[in-house]
Parts: structure tokens; C-alpha cells; sequence
């Protein structure tokens, strides 16, 4: 079979033996966004951007503004990580090896910002 | 070992696996142990241990923020709008790289070259904001040395911007080679690995623009 063949419409590598990756553990679960999905992706992440910057001028001010801060951080990373880094669609070791590192630094990191009272001013 | 058995190109690609063709001469599959792509799954490994790296510097800026010496502070010196319209440029040069990935995969190399140039060009603008940033701060009486907000503040940019910079040479040099025909084995993977560290570092700069910018001191 011809390695072209084996590409759909939105670049999905079909699991075949053929496409120079492995076709049995590189399991694609799901079908990849199209070019088009990905520009809505971007839209979306512009939108929540926009909305982080209108937040710290005219939104909640004080303990609500914050966390919104924070939940609007955690989309936009979580987003880029499922759709654009593929994570969402990707075998579940990469995502384990990323988020092992990431809750490693957030753990790591917490302990020794509460150890200089950081939480406690 | 022959070629097929170390790289994963085509010629590596038109041998079934699990055939004895499959098999280097030592007896290991032809792919890979774990049946993944062990360059993808390096590169995962090199962007958790990243997470390490960048998680050390924000907590550090975060314990230092309110360390300044001289009334020189974020409230003082930060310009939102245009740290959000340099925010901006990088969250798009994320969607370009998802298209030069995409591109690569269906096998479109003009397209892909294209992308990854607009790729590196929206970089290097990012890149071009910071430095004119921090050429405002140094003006302004913000040098590194000034206190522990200002240290931990261009150590954890600096080191961001360095990112962008060797994201900017990898994304030209990648045009380079696919120009010359100089680049071996599987491209889509190579650029779909450039891609990975790109998003990271777009990723980073999704944490570091709230934390640092948006989130009052």
C-alpha cells in the first residue's frame, strides 16, 4: 500500500503498517480536527484572551477576579494541549508523561512557596 | 542494523511488521518496545521535564513579585494592551503551526513550508515586542539588579524569549532542509515534533501572561 493512501481528508494517519508509525499502540482514537476546526480553536482561544484582558479592566474586581483569572488560564492551556498538541488524540502515555511533569512541578513548587509562606503572606 | 531498523522512513515503512523482516538482527521488533514513536515520545518526555523548569522560575517570580525597590513595580511599568496584542500574535502563530502540521501529514509540502514560515515570522514578531519591552523597563530604571522582582521578572521572560528564539531557528531550519530536499525519514513527524515544542512554548506564555501580567501584585 502506498503510504499516501493511507492519509484521509484531514491528515489522520489510518492505522495501517504501512505509514512508517505503528498502527497496533498509536492509537488515533478520535479523528483529528480539519483546517477548519483549528481556526475555530484559535477563535475560541482569542475570545477567552479578550476576555481575560476585559476581566482585569471592567469585570469582577477583588476575590472573584482571580480565580476567573485562573479558570480562563487553565481552558486556554487545556485546549491547546487536547487540540493542538494532540493530546486529546494521541496515546494516553504522552499525555501521562506531560501531566506526570506538570503535576510534578505543581506539587514541587506549592510545597516550597508554602514553605517560604507564600500562601500565608 | 540496517537503515530501516534506526529510522523511520518510508523504506522502513514497506516492511510489515511483526513479519521477520520486521526484526533487526537481534531480535528486537522492527518499530519500537513500547509501539510508540520513541522521538514523540522523547520529546513529551523533554516538555514534562520543562514543566519543572518553568514551574521553578514562575514560583519564583511569584514569591519576588512584591520585592521592588525605588517605586519601580508592575503597576508602574506593565502595558497591557500591547503585552496583549504580543500574546495574541504568539496564541495565532500556534494556529499556524497546527496548519503546518496539517499540511505536512496530507503531504503538502509548498503549504507546509509556507506555514512554518509565518510560523517563524509571527515568532520572531513576539520576539521583537519582548526585546522592545524590555528595552522600555531597562529605560524606565528596570535593570536586572534592580531587585528580586526585576531579576526573577527577565530571568523567567529571558528564558521564555530564549524558547521562542531556538522555536524560531528550529521552524527555519526545517524550511531549509524541505527546501534542499535534506531532511530524512518520516517529515510529518519532524515537523508534527517541532509543532509540540512550539504549542508548549505558546502554552508557557498562556501561564506567564496571566500570572505575571493580569494578575494584580
Amino acid at each position: 500500500m502506498n503510504s499516501d493512501d493511507t492519509m484521509t481528508d484531514t491528515g489522520v494517519a489510518a492505522p495501517t503498517v504501512a505509514d512508517g508509525h505503528d498502527a497496533h499502540a498509536d492509537d488515533h482514537r478520535h479523528k483529528e480536527p480539519s483546517d477548519r476546526q483549528y481556526i475555530w480553536i484559535a477563535i475560541i482561544l482569542a475570545v477567552l484572551t479578550a476576555l481575560e484582558i476585559l476581566s482585569t479592566e471592567i469585570g469582577p474586581q477583588g476575590s472573584l477576579l482571580v480565580p476567573m483569572l485562573l479558570v480562563l488560564m487553565f481552558i486556554k492551556f487545556w485546549i491547546v494541549a487536547s487540540f493542538f498538541m494532540h493530546l486529546r488524540f494521541d496515546n494516553r502515555l504522552f499525555s501521562f508523561l506531560f501531566y506526570l511533569g506538570l503535576g510534578f512541578a505543581v506539587v514541587l513548587y506549592s510545597a516550597m512557596l508554602a514553605t517560604f509562606h507564600f500562601w500565608t503572606g | 542494523m540496517s537503515d530501516a531498523t534506526i529510522t523511520e522512513s518510508s523504506e522502513a515503512a514497506e516492511i510489515p511488521a511483526g513479519s521477520d523482516d520486521g526484526h533487526d538482527h537481534i531480535g528486537l521488533p522492527h518499530h519500537t518496545t513500547t509501539g510508540l514513536s520513541n522521538t514523540k515520545l522523547a520529546m513529551w518526555l523533554f516538555l514534562g521535564s520543562e514543566c519543572l523548569l518553568f514551574g521553578g522560575l514562575i514560583s519564583t517570580y511569584m514569591l519576588y513579585r512584591n520585592r521592588q525597590s525605588d517605586q519601580i513595580g508592575p503597576d508602574q511599568l506593565w502595558d497591557i494592551p500591547f503585552t496583549s496584542a504580543t500574546s495574541f500574535v504568539l496564541l495565532m502563530s500556534s494556529l499556524t503551526m497546527v496548519m503546518a502540521v496539517s499540511a505536512a501529514k496530507r503531504k503538502d509540502e509548498p503549504r507546509t513550508k509556507m506555514w512554518l514560515t509565518v510560523t517563524a515570522l509571527l515568532g520572531g514578531l513576539f520576539l521583537a515586542g519582548q526585546v522592545y519591552e524590555f528595552t522600555t523597563f531597562y529605560r524606565e530604571g528596570l535593570g536586572y539588579t534592580t531587585s528580586l522582582f526585576s531579576s526573577s521578572f527577565y530571568t523567567l521572560t529571558g528564558f521564555h524569549g530564549v524558547h521562542v528564539a531556538v522555536g524560531i531557528i528550529m521552524l527555519l531550519s526545517l524550511v531549509a532542509m524541505l527546501a534542499k530536499g535534506k531532511l530524512v525519514g518520516e517529515k510529518s513527524e519532524t515537523v508534527e515534533m517541532i509543532g509540540l515544542y512550539w504549542h508548549f512554548v505558546d502554552i508557557v506564555w498562556i501561564l506567564i501572561f496571566t500570572l505575571v501580567y493580569l494578575i494584580p501584585a
